[in-house]
């Protein structure tokens, strides 16, 4: 099976910002892949690139085995492109803009009607655009990027400004859309969406890609140790290390007034000692997630 | 086809609810016609109303022929009251008083105030006397005086208001549609977003082309069928319709001029002062509203490279004085030919996003 998007040694300068550095990408057809970075990663250029919207300095990419650059009349019917920042016209209606859309695709207004419901915006669809919530205008990009039953998906930070329930009712139809074998290239800020809806995971930083991995393989690498959290109080953080001293349990212990973490790699006789001492109250494990990859990996701290 | 299409409907739609737009490019130089067209209503020939005090034997052995023709320049108003009279043409009421003396001379009595009014009532006085002393000597005049205006008989304001405003109001809107619309299109990501789907980038700049001609002849429409209502008595000659491909090539030219604004401005605010720097002077320097007949000869000058005076111009020909294709089609060709220059321009500086 031919990959849906094979990028190589992608770079792209802004002045004296070099936004794509090096980057290396091979998304297989019918993936749900996620970019995660912080802000200023270069993800939103980088899918630029990929959509035909910009030129790279260096570096080559085919998507769905075409050039994306110049602008590839033969590719553009057969992506979606959901941008960071929704383009709509000044003064229409949601239904005017997919219906404007769709016909731009040569679909006529039925399909769009049944693409406006499908993302839940049947209600609002004689309301401005200006005038939907951030979370409607979302669904209304989606919606005209889906317009046209594309192949290949670029999402670029859907779901930014979404209530939790509105993200998960969009998480639902991402998974959907995907589950239709359709490619699903989606950048994100959340860990937990990343964690959720995508096959692999490219984390990437200043320019560059510093792994691309399925998230449970990125966690399950990372080999990072399981914390134990209960109630201050019971045990004191000495008290708790000098047990564990004493058993031979390796450990790191910290108390902050609430909580009590003890961070271990052999978990099991943590928690018989811990048992023991009936220190038990509030007891929570939790493994390493993406939070800690990223950490790992940037050597920043994961800030949403 | 498509594509043009249902942009062009976007535009349309999205035009026609902004109200601020719909005020500006077509009720806004209206209500400059309105106001023009009924302050200098009549202006250029302003009527007397002579009072007659006691018997008047020239007015009164007047034939129906000849009192009619005096009505034309003069109402006559039978005024016994000889003070009350008097006190009418002094505050201006109205603008003379005739009396005959006992001896048979005729006394006018006039008031300075409106120095326009004093010297025309003298002058009417005055030629009626002498035709009729001329009447009575039944000789052949040895000398005749034959005097017309310069601007033939049918300039009134109105007929060159309306071409005026018109060519105004078609420069703002297209000015205006154009530069804007590219701003806004690409600060809102909207050019970027067509730029994702399979049209080719005429239909995209076609579609707000089109919308603003269409604009154009609606502009036009309104501003003829206003003007021609009879208490603005414009008179359209022969062949008025050739103002529509006149307006349709004026309507291109400023849009050039705004794509060039349009492709170099990067806000709205930018592009709003920018257009309006360009077309406001260039409609007083025109002559679009006010006559540059009295103007001084190096604006005269200037107005003549000025694609809105050449317009306005053309469109006076063809809608007031009988002009036709010969006045039209050298004033078309400038303007495409100005469209295609700056249009050139306008490509060059184009960009697709803001970096
Ligand atoms: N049009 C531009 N002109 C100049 N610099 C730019 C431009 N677009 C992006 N940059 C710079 O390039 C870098 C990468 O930007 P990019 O938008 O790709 O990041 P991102 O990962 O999408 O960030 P975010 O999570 O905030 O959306 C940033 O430092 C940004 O300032
Ligand atoms: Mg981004």
């Amino acid at each position: 099976m031919t990959a849906a998007i094979a990028a190589e040694g992608l770079r792209k300068r802004y002045g004296d910002v070099q936004a794509v550095d090096g980057v290396d990408l091979e998304v297989k057809s019918g993936e749900f892949f996620g970019v995660l970075g912080p802000n200023g990663a270069g993800k939103t250029t980088t899918l630029e690139i990929l959509e035909g919207l910009r030129k790279p300095d260096e570096g080559s990419a085919r998507v769905l085995g075409l050039s994306p650059w110049p602008r590839n009349s033969a590719l553009l019917p057969r992506i979606g492109v959901q941008l960071q920042a929704s383009a709509f016209f000044e003064r229409l209606t949601a239904r005017e803009q997919i219906v404007t859309f769709g016909s731009l695709y040569g679909v006529g207004a039925a399909r769009a009607d049944a693409m406006l419901a499908r993302v839940g915006l049947a209600d609002s669809a004689g309301t401005a655009a200006e005038k939907l919530s951030g979370g409607q205008g979302q669904r209304l990009a989606i919606a005209c990027a889906l317009v046209h039953d594309p192949e290949l998906l670029f999402l670029d930070e859907p779901t930014t400004g979404l209530d939790p329930q509105a993200r998960r009712n969009l998480w639902d139809l991402l998974r959907e859309i995907n589950a239709e074998g359709r490619t699903v290239v989606l950048t994100t800020h959340y860990l937990d969406e990343a964690e959720i809806l995508c096959d692999r995971v490219a984390v990437m930083d200043h320019g560059r890609i510093l792994k691309t991995d399925p998230p449970a393989t990125l966690v399950r690498e990372l080999d990072a140790p399981t914390r134990l959290t209960v109630e201050s109080g019971r045990l004191t953080a000495d008290r708790a290390r000098e047990l564990l001293a004493g058993s031979g349990t390796r450990a790191d212990v910290a108390d902050d007034g609430v909580t009590l973490t003890i961070a271990t790699r052999t978990p099991a006789p943590v928690l018989a000692l811990l048992a023991e001492q009936d220190a038990l109250r509030g007891l929570e494990v939790r493994g390493a997630t993406l939070e800690d990859v990223f950490l790992q990996l940037t050597g920043r701290e994961y800030r949403a | 086809m498509t594509a043009f299409r249902s942009l062009a409907r976007a535009q349309l739609l999205g035009w026609s609810r902004d109200r601020a737009a719909v005020f500006f490019t077509v009720l806004f130089p209206l209500l400059f016609l309105l106001l023009f067209g009924s302050l200098f209503k009549g202006a250029s020939a302003p009527h007397i109303t002579l009072l007659q005090n006691g018997p008047v034997v020239l007015f009164d052995s007047m034939t129906p022929d000849q009192r009619a023709q005096l009505n034309e320049e003069v109402t006559l108003v039978r005024d016994d009251d000889q003070a009350d009279a008097l006190e009418k043409v002094r505050n201006g009421d109205d603008d003379g008083l005739v009396s005959q003396g006992p001896d048979g001379r005729l006394v006018l009595r006039y008031s300075v105030a409106d120095a326009t009014r004093a010297a025309t009532v003298q002058g009417v006085v005055n030629g009626i006397v002498q035709q009729a002393n001329q009447d009575a000597s039944h000789a052949p005049p040895t000398y005749v005086l034959q005097a017309s205006q310069v601007e033939d008989l049918s300039t009134k304001p109105i007929q060159y208001l309306t071409p005026g405003l018109l060519g105004w109001a078609i420069a703002t809107s297209g000015t205006f549609t154009a530069a804007l619309t590219l701003v806004v299109w690409r600060k809102k990501f909207i050019l970027r977003r067509l730029r994702l789907a399979p049209v080719r980038l005429p239909a995209v700049v076609a579609a707000p082309v089109a919308v603003t001609l269409l604009v154009a002849l609606l502009q036009t429409a309104v501003f003829l069928g206003v003007a021609t209502l009879p208490y603005y008595g414009l008179k359209l000659t022969g062949q008025w319709w050739i103002a529509l491909p006149l307006v349709l090539s004026g309507s291109l030219a400023f849009m050039s001029i705004g794509l060039l604004v349009g492709s170099w401005a990067k806000t709205e605010q930018t592009a709003t002062a920018a257009a309006q720097l360009i077309v406001l002077p260039m409609a007083f320097l025109s002559g679009s509203f006010f006559p540059l007949d009295s103007a001084p000869g190096w604006l005269k000058t200037i107005s003549t490279v000025l694609p809105l005076h050449h317009l306005s111009t053309a469109m006076q020909n063809v809608l007031t004085r009988g002009g036709g294709w010969g006045d039209a089609l050298p004033t078309i060709g400038g303007l495409l030919l100005f469209t295609a220059v700056l249009t050139l321009l306008a490509v060059r500086l184009f960009r697709w996003d803001d970096a």
